[in-house]
């Protein structure tokens, strides 16, 4: 095992994290603060309770969630479609580093990132509402599984991507929407029945219950499927990884 | 031996057939010089012996390790600087260069950056952002970081594309030292006087085969055709009868006579020339002899091969 190479890529590309502090670190405060402004407080303000919860707070863990999606899933692709973009790839395929190694660097970096920005928006969500989480220990274990499963499909995009267009495609036009409607602001038993039955096919739904429940003890859907939901999503990306890497497909034609 | 490939094939997903079966050895310390014009196969070659893309059949052995079986081993011995200026244009030239060491595995040595920095004029330049620095010194930092986990094999994919003459010769003066480390360097060119100048050995590759491997001088010999040319005391008319015969030729003022003769026979014709010049009672002013270039030999095979 090639720890040195490991350390090298995760820690040049936590540096390109640092370098742009404000977009990393900035952008999601601000963003967060306003989805409280507007969903938390004015809204928030005409829903009196969302089962038993001050709407403020129930929508923190759906925030969370959606950040850490997207970050994870955009730093991912970014981490590894940029070197391949630029042509730098051909210093991690000359390497003595196996693709695990360069995957441990990747991804662990962009889960890392994932995880800082998720921790950064509880903090700022803890300045706006009345935070009690139930389960910490739960909920950090979806965080970061969903940090690095979410990372995981990045790196799959960043590897699958000609360009930059599609690089942006599966982020914004899969994820955020999955996310939006997964829940987020709302439980699905406030949805019409044939809507709770439709919403179950999203799989988000399972991610953003089982980290609800984390915090305040109810969910959507039973927590053992939300566990076995994030489990079978990271399974079924290292599955689609391991393939890439032992076909070379978009790295080595 | 350092290097051995065998039977190296290369096809690319669109049928492309890049390497056609290449076969080659170098020993250690040796430099070899690819050349080949535009799209032969030097960079597939290279490419596929550093690991950058798969090869579709052959073996690739270095320094013992085969580098499908031990890449870690083999790609341990290996530098690469490649053809293009491929560098991250946010980054530090330091940060850059620690962090191709940290891939071979190596913790970063501080002495051993600063040696190779200022080797490469580029120790001023550490702190700068590689977006800063001119093409010149963009590539001697794609060299720096071949460097930087000291290899005993250094592939320079077309080291001196786009490069003025002054750093040229810089880079020949660091292939030289590296040469004198007893590092072993593959260099492509497709200018032939970089292979004349700084080779040992020359391999022509053309459209996915290697035509031929040989040393410099040995190359040159073989394939040279000799110019004789010789300046004569008085100015003649016409070339007597048993000259005009032969492949002399009078120049149109008169003064000179030029034969053409392969140094691969084993008569070169040139006693029997002189002897009748001789005979002819015609005085020499001068001779001299001229040795075609590599680049008229890589002309003549690679129009050869097309025949």
């Amino acid at each position: 095992m090639n720890f040195q190479a490991v350390k090298a890529i995760y820690f040049f590309e936590m540096a390109r994290f640092f370098r742009t502090l404000l977009q990393s670190f900035v952008s999601p405060v601000i963003s967060t603060s306003l989805y409280f402004v507007v969903f938390g407080t004015v809204i928030g303000s005409r829903i009196q309770e969302v089962e038993g919860i001050s709407y403020g707070a129930f929508i923190v863990p759906g925030l969370i969630m959606l950040s850490v999606m997207t970050q994870a899933t955009s730093n991912g692709s970014f981490g590894i479609y940029f070197p391949k973009f630029i042509g730098t790839i051909y210093e991690l395929l000359s390497a003595p580093v196996s693709y695990f190694e360069i995957l441990l660097g990747y991804v662990g970096a962009a889960a890392t990132k994932a995880l800082f920005i998720g921790l950064v928006i509880l903090a700022t969500a803890a300045v706006f509402v009345d935070l009690k989480i139930m389960h910490p220990v739960a909920m950090i274990l979806f965080l970061v599984l969903t940090c690095i499963s979410f990372a995981l499909l990045g790196f799959i995009l960043g590897i699958w991507a000609r360009n930059f267009e599609q690089l942006q495609l599966v982020p914004l036009l899969v994820v955020t929407p999955l996310v939006f409607l997964g829940g987020s602001f709302y439980s699905v038993s406030m949805l019409p029945s044939i809507w709770q039955t439709i919403t179950l096919f999203n799989p988000v739904v399972y991610l953003v219950s089982g980290f609800r429940w984390s915090f305040f003890g109810n969910a959507d859907v039973p927590i053992f499927v939300s566990l076995l939901a994030i489990s079978s999503f990271t399974v079924v990306c290292v599955i689609i990884v391991a393939w890439i890497f032992n076909t070379g497909w978009r790295i080595k034609q | 031996m350092l290097l051995e490939v065998n039977e190296l094939r290369k096809t690319y997903a669109t049928g492309f057939e890049a390497l056609k079966g290449i076969s080659l050895k170098v020993n250690k310390g040796e430099i070899l010089a690819l050349l080949g014009p535009n799209g032969a196969g030097k960079t597939s070659l290279i490419s596929t012996i550093c690991g950058i893309t798969n090869p579709s059949s052959g073996s690739v052995i270095i320094d013992g390790y085969d580098i499908s079986k031990n890449f870690r081993d083999a790609r341990k011995l290996v530098g690469l600087v490649p053809q293009d200026i491929t560098l991250e244009p946010f980054e530090k030239v330091l940060n850059t260069i620690n962090f191709s060491r940290g891939l071979f595995g190596r913790k970063k040595d501080d002495a051993l950056t600063e040696k190779i920095l200022t080797k490469l004029s580029l120790w001023d330049k550490r702190d700068s952002r590689i977006m800063e620095l001119s093409g010149g010194m963009k590539r001697r930092v794609l060299i720096a970081k071949a460097l930087i986990h000291e290899p005993r094999l250094l592939f320079l994919d077309e080291p001196t594309a786009s490069v003025d003459v002054e750093l040229r010769q810089s880079m020949w003066d660091v292939v030289a030292d590296l040469k004198k480390d007893g590092v072993t360097i593959i260099l492509t060119t497709h200018y032939i006087e970089e292979a004349e100048a700084i080779a040992d050995r020359v391999g022509i590759i053309n459209k996915g085969e290697l035509l031929l491997i040989e040393g410099k001088a040995s190359l040159m010999q073989k394939f040279g055709q000799k110019i004789l040319k010789i300046e004569l005391q008085k100015r003649l008319n016409q070339l007597p009868k048993d000259l005009s015969e032969k492949n002399v030729k009078l120049s149109d003022d008169g003064l000179s006579l030029t034969y053409i003769y392969d140094t691969k026979q084993k008569k070169t014709g040139i006693t029997k020339l002189l002897s009748n010049l001789s005979n002819s009672g015609i005085n020499l002013r001068d001779i001299q002899t001229d040795q075609s270039s590599l680049e008229e030999i890589f002309v003549n095979l690679v129009k050869e091969k097309a025949e």
